[in-house]
């Protein structure tokens, strides 16, 4: 697993990579980038509604707020893998 | 811990192979599919791209096309740019035979399709023992064709038998000097496999040459998570998923558009119905009987109690069931010598038959010879996850 990058930054807005495709599973998702080919999971179903609204928000940290508190810090993180992995990618 | 998620299934394969023809140039003594000739019920061009539209709309981004020989297929390189256009990427495997300077350009040029090169010696006289004469200079000949044309980072893929376990440094040499990836997988005693297994499979010596090998290179080396009932070997586990996916994230479809199960069982026990049947694919993945089998609990039987369990899960189902093991108990190369033991109370002449024989009747030109003994077939009786099935696939 790609060490999350110093690159994701909460307070800027993020959108799905439109190179991006969201399978839906009974877990949460696969992601699959046609762009490098990477196959990712999504796994919790919280987190799929979460990124496939990323870019209605203007920030990460925002788009949290639906979210329980607790689930704030590793939600970031995912995100963070996200970004690092191109899955999303800054607005 | 997402693989317990992946032993319920998913809504769609992640690894689906899927083999376009059992016509095939070469004859090789371990083919899992027993190909050689045409089947005359293969599927037509109109078939297979229906399929690809299917797979399309339940999101399957990309198949591992192989057979026999795919790029035999007049209908190959269409049905290679239809399935790509319909954003279902393709991986195909191929002895190397219409690999091309000028093919080699085409596929380097197009986005979306990966090549794999059958490989089985890292040496002339060991590949061409178990492929047949000319296989290792036509493979050679791909892979210059694919660096020169600038393809990056294509895929060699080796089957590991007792010759070439110890040319593992050299198949990792190979790979650097084209530019490509080394994908190595376990052989199965499945197809025309059953007849050569018990003199190519790996010694138990061997297999803790492979383990030790995988986990100072399994990083950089793909395995197709062949090797999972090697765990039990050393307390780090190779690099993949470790879990058979049967039914569950991989599965096979057939020259015929049988569904199997998985690539390495295509054997009625392990059928799961046709796509040309109603509903299609989409209705065998998500509903046969065989498929939600697999998708539930597995006892392990008589392995439970090992201490190894959880890291081999059992083994591979293929390997039990085609040399007449029960699917609850040990892999036939258990580490724990636990199969050897249940071998050796085997009756030989009732293993379950292999399933089609498409094996070439009359001679082949690249016949293989097998190394340091007469070409004798062991007697058995007749026939039966790369991706990895997840190969390049990252869990998180």
């Amino acid at each position: 697993m790609p060490a999350p990058t110093a690159s994701f930054s909460p307070d800027r807005g993020y959108r799905l990579n439109p190179n991006v495709a969201l399978r839906p599973e009974p877990f949460g998702a696969l992601a699959y980038h046609f762009g490098n080919r990477r196959l990712s999971f999504l796994k919790d179903l919280a987190l799929v509604e979460l990124v496939e609204h990323l870019g209605e928000h203007p920030s990460a940290r925002e788009a949290l707020a639906t979210l329980p508190a607790a689930q704030h810090e590793p939600t970031l993180r995912a995100l963070a893998v996200l970004a690092a992995t191109d899955m999303i990618v800054p607005v | 811990m997402l693989v317990e998620q992946f032993k319920h299934g998913l809504n769609a394969p992640i690894c689906l192979t899927w083999e376009w023809t059992y016509a095939c140039n070469l004859a090789c003594a371990h083919c899992l599919s027993s190909s050689g000739r045409r089947d005359p019920m293969e599927l037509s061009t109109d078939e297979i791209k229906s399929v690809i539209d299917e797979l399309q709309r339940m999101q399957v981004f990309y198949i591992n096309v192989g057979g026999g020989e795919p790029t035999v297929r007049a209908d190959f390189w269409e049905l290679l740019d239809y399935a790509i256009a319909h954003q279902v990427g393709v991986k195909f495997s191929t002895n190397g035979l219409r690999i091309t300077p000028e093919r080699a350009r085409q596929l380097a040029a197009t986005d979306y399709v990966d090549v794999q090169i059958s490989l089985d010696g890292a040496t002339r006289e060991v590949n061409d023992a178990v492929r047949g004469p000319g296989s290792y200079d036509m493979a050679i000949r791909a892979m210059e064709n694919l660096a020169e044309a600038g393809f990056e980072n294509f895929k060699i893929s080796v089957v590991m038998t007792r010759q070439n376990v110890s040319q593992l440094d050299d198949f990792a040499a190979i790979a650097d000097r084209y530019g490509a990836q080394l994908r190595i997988t376990r052989l199965r005693p499945s197809g025309r496999g059953a007849d050569v297994w018990d003199e190519l499979h790996p010694t138990a010596e061997q297999q803790l040459e492979l383990y030790d090998w995988l986990v100072g290179h399994g990083e950089r080396v793909l395995t197709g998570d062949s090797f999972f009932h090697l765990n039990a070997l050393g307390s780090e586990p190779i690099p993949g998923l470790n879990l058979c996916g049967a039914g569950r994230v991989v599965c096979l479809i057939d020259p015929v558009g049988d569904v199997y199960a998985c690539p390495f069982a295509i054997h009625d026990a392990f059928k799961a119905g046709n796509v040309r049947s109603p509903g299609g694919f989409a209705e065998v993945w998500q509903s046969s009987s065989l498929f939600q089998e697999l998708r539930g609990e597995q006892t392990g039987g008589a392995c439970r109690s090992c201490s190894a369990y959880d890291v081999c899960q059992g083994g591979c189902m293929a390997a039990k069931f085609f040399t007449g093991l029960p699917l609850d108990g040990p892999d036939p190369e258990c580490v724990k010598g636990h199969g050897a033991t249940a071998l050796a109370a085997v009756d030989r002449a009732a293993l379950p038959p292999q399933g089609t024989d498409h094996s070439h009747k009359g001679p082949v030109r690249s016949q293989p010879v097998s190394l340091g003994m007469p070409a004798l077939k062991v007697s058995r009786p007749d026939r039966f996850c790369d991706e990895s099935p997840l190969a390049g696939m990252e869990a998180r």
